[in-house]
Protein backbone atom coordinates (compact mmCIF):
# COMPACT_ATOMS: atom_id res chain seq x y z
CA UNK A 1 0.00 0.00 0.00
CA UNK A 2 1.20 3.44 -0.92
CA UNK A 3 0.07 6.49 1.00
CA UNK A 4 -0.48 9.67 -0.90
CA UNK A 5 -2.58 12.81 -0.87
CA UNK A 6 -4.97 13.69 -3.65
CA UNK A 7 -6.76 17.01 -3.44
CA UNK A 8 -6.09 17.18 0.26
CA UNK A 9 -7.43 13.70 0.92
CA UNK A 10 -5.06 11.20 2.46
CA UNK A 11 -5.58 7.96 0.62
CA UNK A 12 -4.00 4.58 0.23
CA UNK A 13 -3.53 3.00 -3.13
CA UNK A 14 -2.27 -0.31 -4.35
CA UNK A 15 1.33 -0.43 -5.33
CA UNK A 16 1.70 -0.20 -9.09
CA UNK A 17 -1.58 1.65 -9.58
CA UNK A 18 -1.63 4.90 -11.50
CA UNK A 19 -2.62 8.21 -9.99
CA UNK A 20 -5.64 8.23 -12.26
CA UNK A 21 -6.84 4.90 -10.94
CA UNK A 22 -6.29 5.97 -7.35
CA UNK A 23 -8.24 9.17 -7.94
CA UNK A 24 -11.06 7.37 -9.69
CA UNK A 25 -11.34 4.98 -6.82
CA UNK A 26 -11.93 7.97 -4.56
CA UNK A 27 -14.57 9.29 -6.89
CA UNK A 28 -12.44 12.15 -8.15
CA UNK A 29 -13.09 12.82 -11.80
CA UNK A 30 -10.13 13.55 -14.01
CA UNK A 31 -11.02 14.07 -17.65
CA UNK A 32 -9.36 11.57 -19.96
CA UNK A 33 -9.33 10.96 -23.64
CA UNK A 34 -6.74 8.42 -24.66
CA UNK A 35 -7.18 6.34 -21.55
CA UNK A 36 -9.32 3.24 -21.55
CA UNK A 37 -9.51 0.82 -18.64
CA UNK A 38 -9.25 -2.17 -20.95
CA UNK A 39 -6.17 -0.95 -22.75
CA UNK A 40 -2.60 -0.25 -21.79
CA UNK A 41 -1.85 3.30 -20.59
CA UNK A 42 -0.55 5.47 -23.36
CA UNK A 43 -0.27 9.10 -22.31
CA UNK A 44 -0.87 10.68 -25.68
CA UNK A 45 -3.53 13.32 -25.15
CA UNK A 46 -2.35 14.91 -21.88
CA UNK A 47 -5.91 15.89 -21.00
CA UNK A 48 -5.55 14.05 -17.71
CA UNK A 49 -2.71 16.19 -16.39
CA UNK A 50 -2.45 16.80 -12.67
CA UNK A 51 -0.10 18.85 -10.55
CA UNK A 52 2.36 16.69 -8.69
CA UNK A 53 4.28 18.06 -5.80
CA UNK A 54 6.90 16.39 -3.78
CA UNK A 55 8.48 18.88 -1.47
CA UNK A 56 8.88 22.23 -3.17
CA UNK A 57 8.96 20.90 -6.67
CA UNK A 58 5.69 20.90 -8.56
CA UNK A 59 5.20 19.67 -12.03
CA UNK A 60 2.45 18.72 -14.40
CA UNK A 61 2.21 15.06 -15.27
CA UNK A 62 -0.22 12.87 -17.14
CA UNK A 63 -2.03 11.00 -14.38
CA UNK A 64 -2.92 8.00 -16.53
CA UNK A 65 0.71 6.98 -16.83
CA UNK A 66 1.96 8.23 -13.49
CA UNK A 67 2.52 5.51 -10.91
CA UNK A 68 1.55 6.30 -7.34
CA UNK A 69 4.42 7.00 -5.01
CA UNK A 70 4.74 7.26 -1.32
CA UNK A 71 4.16 10.77 -0.03
CA UNK A 72 3.02 12.18 -3.36
CA UNK A 73 0.85 15.26 -3.19
CA UNK A 74 -1.50 15.55 -6.14
CA UNK A 75 -3.77 18.37 -7.16
CA UNK A 76 -6.25 17.37 -9.84
CA UNK A 77 -8.03 20.65 -10.27
CA UNK A 78 -5.73 23.52 -9.35
CA UNK A 79 -5.68 26.80 -11.21
CA UNK A 80 -2.59 25.77 -13.14
CA UNK A 81 -4.02 22.41 -14.10
CA UNK A 82 -7.26 23.93 -15.34
CA UNK A 83 -5.45 26.49 -17.41
CA UNK A 84 -3.14 24.00 -19.06
CA UNK A 85 -5.91 21.50 -19.60
CA UNK A 86 -7.92 24.10 -21.42
CA UNK A 87 -4.96 24.87 -23.59
CA UNK A 88 -4.51 21.22 -24.43
CA UNK A 89 -8.14 20.78 -25.37
CA UNK A 90 -7.95 23.90 -27.50
CA UNK A 91 -4.99 22.47 -29.35
CA UNK A 92 -6.75 19.16 -29.82
CA UNK A 93 -9.85 20.85 -31.20
CA UNK A 94 -7.72 22.91 -33.54
CA UNK A 95 -6.58 19.70 -35.18
CA UNK A 96 -9.89 17.92 -34.94
CA UNK A 97 -12.90 20.22 -34.64
CA UNK A 98 -15.52 17.64 -35.54
CA UNK A 99 -15.13 15.44 -32.53
CA UNK A 100 -18.16 15.53 -30.32
CA UNK A 101 -16.17 14.19 -27.41
CA UNK A 102 -13.79 17.10 -27.68
CA UNK A 103 -16.48 19.69 -28.19
CA UNK A 104 -18.31 18.42 -25.12
CA UNK A 105 -15.12 18.57 -23.15
CA UNK A 106 -14.58 22.15 -24.26
CA UNK A 107 -18.11 23.10 -23.24
CA UNK A 108 -17.58 21.46 -19.87
CA UNK A 109 -14.37 23.31 -19.26
CA UNK A 110 -15.79 26.62 -20.24
CA UNK A 111 -13.62 27.14 -23.27
CA UNK A 112 -15.20 29.85 -25.36
CA UNK A 113 -12.72 30.36 -28.12
CA UNK A 114 -10.10 28.36 -29.98
CA UNK A 115 -7.10 30.59 -30.36
CA UNK A 116 -5.31 28.42 -32.87
CA UNK A 117 -5.73 28.03 -36.58
CA UNK A 118 -8.09 25.17 -37.27
CA UNK A 119 -6.58 22.48 -39.43
CA UNK A 120 -8.91 19.54 -39.55
CA UNK A 121 -6.87 16.37 -39.63
CA UNK A 122 -9.69 14.15 -38.48
CA UNK A 123 -7.42 12.40 -35.99
CA UNK A 124 -5.77 13.31 -32.73
CA UNK A 125 -3.43 10.32 -32.71
CA UNK A 126 -4.74 9.13 -29.37
CA UNK A 127 -3.89 5.58 -30.38
CA UNK A 128 -7.08 4.09 -28.97
CA UNK A 129 -7.95 2.25 -32.18
CA UNK A 130 -4.42 0.96 -32.60
CA UNK A 131 -4.30 -0.36 -29.06
CA UNK A 132 -7.78 -1.79 -29.31
CA UNK A 133 -6.90 -3.67 -32.45
CA UNK A 134 -3.70 -5.00 -30.99
CA UNK A 135 -4.61 -5.68 -27.40
CA UNK A 136 -8.28 -6.53 -27.40
CA UNK A 137 -8.66 -8.08 -30.82
CA UNK A 138 -5.14 -9.51 -30.85
CA UNK A 139 -5.00 -8.53 -34.46
CA UNK A 140 -2.71 -5.62 -35.23
CA UNK A 141 -4.21 -4.63 -38.54
CA UNK A 142 -3.74 -0.90 -38.05
CA UNK A 143 -0.88 1.09 -36.67
CA UNK A 144 1.00 4.34 -36.87
CA UNK A 145 3.01 5.21 -39.93
CA UNK A 146 5.38 8.05 -40.61
CA UNK A 147 6.42 10.47 -37.93
CA UNK A 148 6.17 14.08 -36.87
CA UNK A 149 3.62 16.01 -38.87
CA UNK A 150 3.05 13.11 -41.24
CA UNK A 151 2.32 10.58 -38.52
CA UNK A 152 -1.03 8.92 -38.98
CA UNK A 153 -3.05 5.82 -38.32
CA UNK A 154 -3.03 3.59 -41.36
CA UNK A 155 -2.87 0.08 -42.65
CA UNK A 156 0.23 -1.30 -44.30
CA UNK A 157 0.47 -0.32 -47.98
CA UNK A 158 -3.03 1.13 -47.70
CA UNK A 159 -4.76 -2.17 -48.26
CA UNK A 160 -7.12 -3.90 -45.89
CA UNK A 161 -4.87 -6.23 -43.95
CA UNK A 162 -5.45 -9.95 -43.70
CA UNK A 163 -5.59 -9.59 -39.94
CA UNK A 164 -8.66 -7.38 -40.08
CA UNK A 165 -11.81 -9.18 -39.02
CA UNK A 166 -14.09 -6.24 -39.69
CA UNK A 167 -14.98 -6.01 -36.03
CA UNK A 168 -15.47 -2.28 -36.22
CA UNK A 169 -13.84 -1.82 -32.84
CA UNK A 170 -11.53 0.88 -34.10
CA UNK A 171 -14.50 2.99 -35.13
CA UNK A 172 -16.38 2.25 -31.98
CA UNK A 173 -13.59 3.41 -29.72
CA UNK A 174 -12.57 6.45 -31.74
CA UNK A 175 -13.38 9.73 -29.98
CA UNK A 176 -13.73 11.43 -33.33
CA UNK A 177 -15.92 9.15 -35.38
CA UNK A 178 -17.77 7.70 -32.41
CA UNK A 179 -20.25 10.44 -33.06
CA UNK A 180 -19.19 13.30 -35.21
CA UNK A 181 -20.18 16.77 -34.14
CA UNK A 182 -23.03 17.74 -36.40
CA UNK A 183 -23.12 21.49 -35.93
CA UNK A 184 -23.05 23.19 -39.30
CA UNK A 185 -20.46 25.83 -38.73
CA UNK A 186 -18.06 26.41 -35.96
CA UNK A 187 -17.94 29.69 -34.11
CA UNK A 188 -14.40 30.47 -33.03
CA UNK A 189 -13.63 26.84 -33.58
CA UNK A 190 -16.37 25.72 -31.23
CA UNK A 191 -19.59 24.01 -31.97
CA UNK A 192 -22.42 26.22 -30.89
CA UNK A 193 -24.96 23.43 -31.11
CA UNK A 194 -24.72 21.80 -27.74
CA UNK A 195 -23.69 24.90 -25.90
CA UNK A 196 -26.82 26.65 -27.00
CA UNK A 197 -28.92 23.70 -25.95
CA UNK A 198 -30.16 23.48 -29.49
CA UNK A 199 -31.15 19.99 -30.48
CA UNK A 200 -28.35 18.16 -32.16
CA UNK A 201 -29.08 15.61 -34.78
CA UNK A 202 -29.34 12.11 -33.39
CA UNK A 203 -29.77 8.69 -34.82
CA UNK A 204 -33.39 7.86 -35.69
CA UNK A 205 -33.74 5.90 -32.48
CA UNK A 206 -31.79 7.90 -29.98
CA UNK A 207 -30.91 5.98 -26.90
CA UNK A 208 -28.79 8.75 -25.49
CA UNK A 209 -25.68 6.69 -26.03
CA UNK A 210 -23.31 9.57 -25.67
CA UNK A 211 -23.13 10.73 -22.08
CA UNK A 212 -23.90 14.31 -22.85
CA UNK A 213 -26.80 13.82 -25.22
CA UNK A 214 -30.05 13.10 -23.49
CA UNK A 215 -33.09 11.61 -25.11
CA UNK A 216 -34.21 13.48 -28.20
CA UNK A 217 -30.78 14.87 -28.66
CA UNK A 218 -30.72 17.61 -26.05
CA UNK A 219 -27.66 18.18 -24.08
CA UNK A 220 -28.04 17.33 -20.43
CA UNK A 221 -25.84 18.48 -17.59
CA UNK B 1 5.06 -14.71 -65.16
CA UNK B 2 7.43 -17.50 -64.08
CA UNK B 3 10.25 -14.99 -64.16
CA UNK B 4 8.67 -12.63 -61.67
CA UNK B 5 7.58 -15.55 -59.52
CA UNK B 6 11.19 -16.70 -59.49
CA UNK B 7 12.27 -13.24 -58.55
CA UNK B 8 9.91 -13.16 -55.61
CA UNK B 9 11.08 -16.57 -54.52
CA UNK B 10 14.72 -15.60 -54.57
CA UNK B 11 13.82 -12.41 -52.74
CA UNK B 12 12.08 -14.44 -50.03
CA UNK B 13 15.15 -16.60 -49.66
CA UNK B 14 17.39 -13.60 -49.41
CA UNK B 15 15.16 -12.04 -46.79
CA UNK B 16 15.07 -15.29 -44.85
CA UNK B 17 18.86 -15.42 -44.95
CA UNK B 18 19.13 -11.85 -43.70
CA UNK B 19 16.66 -12.52 -40.91
CA UNK B 20 18.53 -15.55 -39.68
CA UNK B 21 21.83 -13.71 -39.97
CA UNK B 22 20.53 -11.01 -37.67
CA UNK B 23 19.50 -13.50 -35.05
CA UNK B 24 15.92 -13.87 -36.19
CA UNK B 25 14.30 -12.12 -33.27
CA UNK B 26 12.03 -9.11 -33.21
CA UNK B 27 14.48 -6.78 -31.55
CA UNK B 28 16.69 -6.86 -34.60
CA UNK B 29 13.95 -5.59 -36.89
CA UNK B 30 15.81 -2.39 -37.64
CA UNK B 31 19.08 -4.09 -38.52
CA UNK B 32 17.19 -6.54 -40.71
CA UNK B 33 15.56 -3.66 -42.56
CA UNK B 34 18.95 -1.95 -42.88
CA UNK B 35 20.43 -5.06 -44.45
CA UNK B 36 17.54 -5.40 -46.87
CA UNK B 37 17.87 -1.77 -47.75
CA UNK B 38 21.55 -2.11 -48.54
CA UNK B 39 20.80 -5.19 -50.61
CA UNK B 40 18.08 -3.61 -52.77
CA UNK B 41 18.73 0.10 -52.09
CA UNK B 42 15.12 0.28 -50.94
CA UNK B 43 12.56 -1.85 -49.13
CA UNK B 44 10.43 -3.80 -51.63
CA UNK B 45 6.88 -4.48 -50.49
CA UNK B 46 7.26 -8.25 -50.69
CA UNK B 47 10.38 -8.18 -48.60
CA UNK B 48 8.51 -6.37 -45.83
CA UNK B 49 5.77 -8.97 -46.00
CA UNK B 50 8.36 -11.69 -45.76
CA UNK B 51 10.00 -10.05 -42.75
CA UNK B 52 6.63 -9.84 -41.04
CA UNK B 53 6.03 -13.54 -41.64
CA UNK B 54 9.51 -14.53 -40.52
CA UNK B 55 9.37 -12.49 -37.32
CA UNK B 56 5.71 -13.28 -36.68
CA UNK B 57 4.90 -9.61 -36.41
CA UNK B 58 1.86 -7.86 -37.82
CA UNK B 59 2.80 -6.32 -41.14
CA UNK B 60 1.83 -2.87 -39.94
CA UNK B 61 4.49 -2.98 -37.27
CA UNK B 62 7.19 -3.59 -39.84
CA UNK B 63 5.64 -1.01 -42.13
CA UNK B 64 5.45 1.52 -39.30
CA UNK B 65 9.15 1.19 -38.58
CA UNK B 66 9.98 1.38 -42.27
CA UNK B 67 8.05 4.63 -42.68
CA UNK B 68 9.25 6.12 -39.41
CA UNK B 69 12.92 6.34 -40.27
CA UNK B 70 14.03 8.59 -43.03
CA UNK B 71 16.91 6.26 -43.82
CA UNK B 72 14.46 3.71 -45.13
CA UNK B 73 12.75 4.16 -48.44
CA UNK B 74 9.79 2.28 -49.86
CA UNK B 75 10.45 3.65 -53.31
CA UNK B 76 13.32 2.40 -55.44
CA UNK B 77 16.36 4.59 -55.02
CA UNK B 78 19.01 5.42 -57.56
CA UNK B 79 22.53 4.10 -57.57
CA UNK B 80 23.97 7.27 -56.13
CA UNK B 81 22.48 9.13 -53.18
CA UNK B 82 22.86 12.88 -53.31
CA UNK B 83 22.01 14.53 -50.02
CA UNK B 84 21.97 18.30 -49.82
CA UNK B 85 22.00 19.94 -46.42
CA UNK B 86 19.50 22.75 -45.95
CA UNK B 87 20.24 23.36 -42.29
CA UNK B 88 20.68 26.87 -40.95
CA UNK B 89 24.42 27.16 -41.51
CA UNK B 90 24.25 25.69 -44.98
CA UNK B 91 21.24 27.79 -45.84
CA UNK B 92 23.11 30.96 -44.92
CA UNK B 93 26.06 29.86 -47.03
CA UNK B 94 23.90 29.46 -50.11
CA UNK B 95 22.71 25.88 -50.01
CA UNK B 96 19.55 26.82 -51.87
CA UNK B 97 21.41 27.99 -54.93
CA UNK B 98 23.41 24.81 -54.86
CA UNK B 99 20.29 22.72 -54.51
CA UNK B 100 18.81 24.47 -57.51
CA UNK B 101 21.93 23.65 -59.48
CA UNK B 102 21.76 20.01 -58.46
CA UNK B 103 18.11 19.86 -59.40
CA UNK B 104 18.85 21.37 -62.78
CA UNK B 105 21.72 19.00 -63.40
CA UNK B 106 19.75 15.92 -62.50
CA UNK B 107 16.40 17.14 -63.72
CA UNK B 108 14.58 16.00 -60.60
CA UNK B 109 13.03 17.47 -57.48
CA UNK B 110 14.17 16.53 -54.02
CA UNK B 111 12.93 13.13 -52.95
CA UNK B 112 12.90 11.92 -56.54
CA UNK B 113 15.05 9.57 -58.54
CA UNK B 114 16.31 10.10 -62.07
CA UNK B 115 14.68 7.99 -64.72
CA UNK B 116 17.85 6.04 -65.47
CA UNK B 117 17.96 5.11 -61.77
CA UNK B 118 21.35 6.65 -61.32
CA UNK B 119 20.70 9.44 -58.83
CA UNK B 120 18.35 10.06 -55.95
CA UNK B 121 18.18 13.52 -54.48
CA UNK B 122 17.32 14.20 -50.89
CA UNK B 123 17.55 17.11 -48.51
CA UNK B 124 18.31 17.06 -44.82
CA UNK B 125 18.34 19.65 -42.08
CA UNK B 126 21.85 19.78 -40.70
CA UNK B 127 24.39 17.01 -40.93
CA UNK B 128 26.28 18.20 -37.89
CA UNK B 129 29.18 19.41 -39.98
CA UNK B 130 28.25 23.06 -40.16
CA UNK B 131 31.89 24.20 -40.34
CA UNK B 132 31.96 22.73 -43.83
CA UNK B 133 28.80 24.52 -44.95
CA UNK B 134 27.37 24.37 -47.52
CA UNK B 135 27.67 20.67 -47.73
CA UNK B 136 26.50 17.88 -49.98
CA UNK B 137 26.91 14.19 -49.34
CA UNK B 138 27.26 11.93 -52.29
CA UNK B 139 27.25 8.20 -51.58
CA UNK B 140 28.31 8.80 -48.00
CA UNK B 141 31.19 11.06 -48.94
CA UNK B 142 31.04 14.57 -47.55
CA UNK B 143 31.85 17.40 -49.90
CA UNK B 144 32.16 20.63 -47.95
CA UNK B 145 32.51 24.30 -48.95
CA UNK B 146 30.87 23.58 -52.18
CA UNK B 147 29.31 25.94 -54.70
CA UNK B 148 27.05 25.42 -57.67
CA UNK B 149 30.07 25.17 -59.96
CA UNK B 150 31.87 22.53 -57.97
CA UNK B 151 28.79 20.44 -57.46
CA UNK B 152 28.39 20.22 -61.19
CA UNK B 153 31.86 18.82 -61.54
CA UNK B 154 31.36 16.23 -58.86
CA UNK B 155 28.08 15.09 -60.31
CA UNK B 156 29.72 14.68 -63.70
CA UNK B 157 32.02 12.12 -62.18
S1 LIG C 1 -5.75 10.22 -20.75
FE1 LIG C 1 -3.85 10.52 -19.86
S2 LIG C 1 -2.75 11.30 -21.51
FE2 LIG C 1 -4.62 10.85 -22.45
S1 LIG D 1 23.53 23.22 -41.43
FE1 LIG D 1 24.38 21.94 -42.89
S2 LIG D 1 25.67 20.75 -41.71
FE2 LIG D 1 24.70 21.94 -40.20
Amino acid sequence: MVKLTIDGMRIRALEGATVLEAAQEMGIVIPTLCHHPGLSPYGACRVCIVEVGKGDRRSLEASCTLPVEHGQVILTNSEKVRKQRKLIVELLIASCPNSKTLQDMAANMGINRIRFRIRDRGCILCGLCVRYCKEQMKSGGIGFTGRGTTRMVATAFEVTPEECRNCGGCEWICPVCERACTAGNLIDGLCGGCQNLAPVETCPVCTGCSESVGPHGYKVY
Amino acid sequence: MPRSANKIKSQCQKVAAIVSKCGGDRDSLISILQDIQSEYRYLPEDSLREVAIQLELPLIQVYGVATFFKAFSLKPRGKHMVTVCLGTACHVRGALAMLDEVKRQLGIESGETTEDMRFTLETVNCLGACALAPIVVIDGKYHGHIGPGKVKKILKK
